[in-house]
């Protein structure tokens, strides 16, 4: 795909090398096995250890192991990744942004000394647990209560669509305090703890390779010291979804990249009518015209949501707008490209389908696409259309 | 052992299509450039001969890389830092000014100065594929050589067993060191390269490394040191002239043959393969 705006010209050594490797990695180690993951609907486990070895946990944070990205290298890796398969992105993004940060940015000495290297190095896997079968896009309305009980807390609940869930060996689980009414509070619980199952979600037609589970919790009983202390109420979940939702809406870009790839690969070697290629039919070419122009603006609007993050002026609503955006951008162009494909789109031959599939849900996970149109509605307004 | 290895950016194979030539010269402005892959595998090479696998991290050697090109270069030595090389050096210059012959010269002067036990290159760079400068180097140097190494087995700082790539199969040469050796693309298999220091049964991942993201920040700090082309020869003149640039011919369109006996008839007597 054409670096159209020519964006490699702001993009400091380090970051151009931190791209050029992910893209490498991911030529070598992802795209060969795949689809063959995606149609078997297993997560490619066994590139745990690389990924880790590369620093892709958690990059985005310093110390603990960890690699100290600035956040325009943290979305290029991102979109390297998702290049390959969105489902490795949200692996990365689940570990590093909704895990990681939280333990990093709330979390006690202990907390970060004891996960955060291990985590980084892959050695431990985490999971988030915050949406549950009857709290999708209002979290606030979640069952899951944690009892103080003297020298424990005692979590019960149902969460659901858990990516990495049954990977992972601690959960972040939030729960309410107390209570129904109680403050919402983030708790470290050990899978392997009594009470607490993780069961597959099974029949996904979309982000088959990646674990996706739902987490059932009976009085699961934690020690104190699993709470995280430096955190109290929605702000805590929700700010770790603002830094996943920056990383996605970096990544689609690169599903974006390889949709466009593999069809204008296609149009330019497909003959039909008269022995010209596709690609020379106007209808074809505005198609990439249009995708070309979508996709460079989703670029250069994911770039400059990077550099006012470096500059800690990034809103969430900022992060709002280009996750909206970019998976609208992308999810159109994965649909436009597979039709360029024709029947050949289908298949798990090209990549196309593959990242249609998955973009339906990366529509949906880390706020709707809807839920986002009307926090921006509200940034406008200054009215809120939830209450 | 201290290795010095020299690499060189070349114009992505990828984007061939975006390069102009006019009769005078071959127009790169705009063009985006990698390391060349023999030249990687080089760098790679030399990874594994200065190092215990079971723990990369602990460097035991030194390996310094020598590129020779303008500012914009230096992300190329800069990757090869990241990896694990430990130093860098630029000579400043730019690609229509430099031959294969003034890059030996050139590098024969640095060697005196570095003094490295072994120097690594490509077998040849992708773009002009003039397969030179190893060969004139050892020549200048006074050195032994072996060119496309497919194998390397290293037999302490004082020689080496390098397997060689040549029609028909392989020849074997123990080279003394100090040498110079090019190396071909099987050297990145993962029992190619034997050094002193990993377990004989050790089998690397298939190709080069990858650096990992700390090591990429973290090469911001190693050692990249510019010379001037001026001070490492006097003599720069090129050996090499070019007379003209043009671009090779299209592909011809196929055509498509009515019947069998036409195939087999044009074959015979069109392409002479029957």
């Amino acid at each position: 795909m054409p670096d159209f705006f020519e964006i490699a010209r702001h993009l400091t050594a380090e970051e151009q090398t931190v791209q050029r490797t992910v893209r490498a990695f991911v030529d070598a180690r992802v795209l060969p096995t795949i689809g063959d993951h995606f149609e078997r609907g297993t997560f490619p486990t066994e590139l745990i250890g690389e990924i880790a070895g590369l620093g892709l946990l958690g990059c985005n944070l310093h110390g603990y192991g960890c690699a100290g990205l600035s956040e325009v290298g943290y979305g290029l890796a991102m979109q390297e990744l998702e290049r390959g398969d969105s489902g490795i992105r949200s692996f990365a993004s689940v570990q590093g942004s909704l895990v990681m940060y939280p333990i990093w940015a709330f979390g006690s000495d202990a907390q970060k000394a004891r996960y955060l290297p291990k985590m980084a190095a892959g050695e431990i896997i985490g999971c988030f647990g915050l949406t549950e079968p009857d709290a999708g896009s209002n979290p606030g309305g979640m069952r899951t209560v944690a009892i103080d009980d003297g020298d424990s807390y005692v979590i019960t609940g149902t969460k659901r669509w858990i990516t990495n869930g049954n990977l992972a060996q601690v959960a972040l689980v939030w729960a309410k305090l107390g209570g129904q009414d109680g403050p919402v509070h983030g708790f470290l619980v050990p899978t392997d703890s009594k009470g607490f199952e993780a069961r597959l979600i099974h029949k996904k037609m979309s982000l088959r390779a990646s674990v996706t589970s739902e987490l059932i919790m009976e009085e699961v009983r934690v020690p104190k010291e699993a709470i995280l202390p430096n955190v109290k109420g929605m702000k805590g979940p929700l700010s770790c979804l603002t830094s996943a939702r920056f990383g996605i809406a970096w990544g689609v870009i690169g599903a974006a990249n390889a949709c466009f790839d593999s069809a204008l690969d296609y149009a330019k070697n497909r003959v039909q009518f008269a022995g010209k290629p596709i690609a020379s039919h106007q209808l074809v070419q505005a198609k990439f015209a249009e995708m070309l122009t979508q996709i460079s603006g989703a670029q250069l609007m994911a770039l400059e949501a990077a550099r006012l993050k470096e500059e800690k002026k990034l809103r969430p609503q900022h992060v709002s707008m280009i996750k909206r955006n970019n998976v609208r951008v992308a999810l159109d162009a994965a649909r436009v490209c597979r039709d360029i494909l024709g029947g050949n789109g289908i298949t798990l031959e090209y990549p196309i389908m593959r990242h249609l599939c998955n973009l339906e849900t990366v529509s949906t996970y880390e706020g709707t696409h809807d839920v986002h149109t009307l926090i921006l509605g509200q940034d406008v307004t200054g009215i809120s259309a939830f209450e | 052992m201290k290795i010095l290895v020299s690499l060189k950016r070349v114009a992505d194979p990828d984007n061939a299509n975006k390069i102009k030539v006019t009769p005078q010269k071959i127009e790169t402005t705009g063009l985006e450039f990698k390391p060349n892959p023999f030249d990687e595998y080089a760098v790679e090479t030399a990874l594994r001969l200065t190092e215990n696998a079971a723990n990369t991290k602990q460097r035991l050697g030194e390996v310094t890389v020598v590129t020779f090109g303008p500012k914009e270069a230096e992300s190329t030595l800069r990757a090869a830092l990241a990896t694990g090389a430990d130093k860098a050096i630029r000579v400043d210059a730019t690609d229509d000014a430099l031959d294969g012959d003034l890059v030996a010269r050139a590098l024969a002067k640095l060697i005196e100065t570095e003094k490295p036990d072994l120097v690594l290159l490509g077998k040849q760079e992708v773009e002009g594929d003039a397969n030179q400068v190893a060969q004139l180097l050892a020549e200048y140097l006074g050195w032994p050589q072996a060119t496309f190494a497919g194998s390397i087995k290293s037999e302490g700082d004082t020689a080496l067993l390098v397997g060689r790539e040549i029609d028909g199969g392989t020849m074997n040469l123990r080279v003394t060191l100090p040498a110079v050796v090019s190396v071909d693309l099987r050297i990145v298999a993962p029992r190619s390269v034997q050094s002193v220091h990993t377990k004989a049964d050790h089998a690397y991942p298939e190709g080069v490394r990858f650096a990992a993201l700390m090591a990429i920040m973290a090469a911001k700090k190693k050692s990249l040191t510019e010379v001037k082309l001026t001070d490492l020869t006097g003599d720069v003149g090129l050996k090499i002239k070019y007379t003209g640039f043009e671009p090779p011919p299209a592909r011809k369109a196929g055509v498509k043959v009515k019947s069998v006996s036409e195939l087999v008839e044009k074959l015979k007597t069109e392409a002479k393969v029957l």
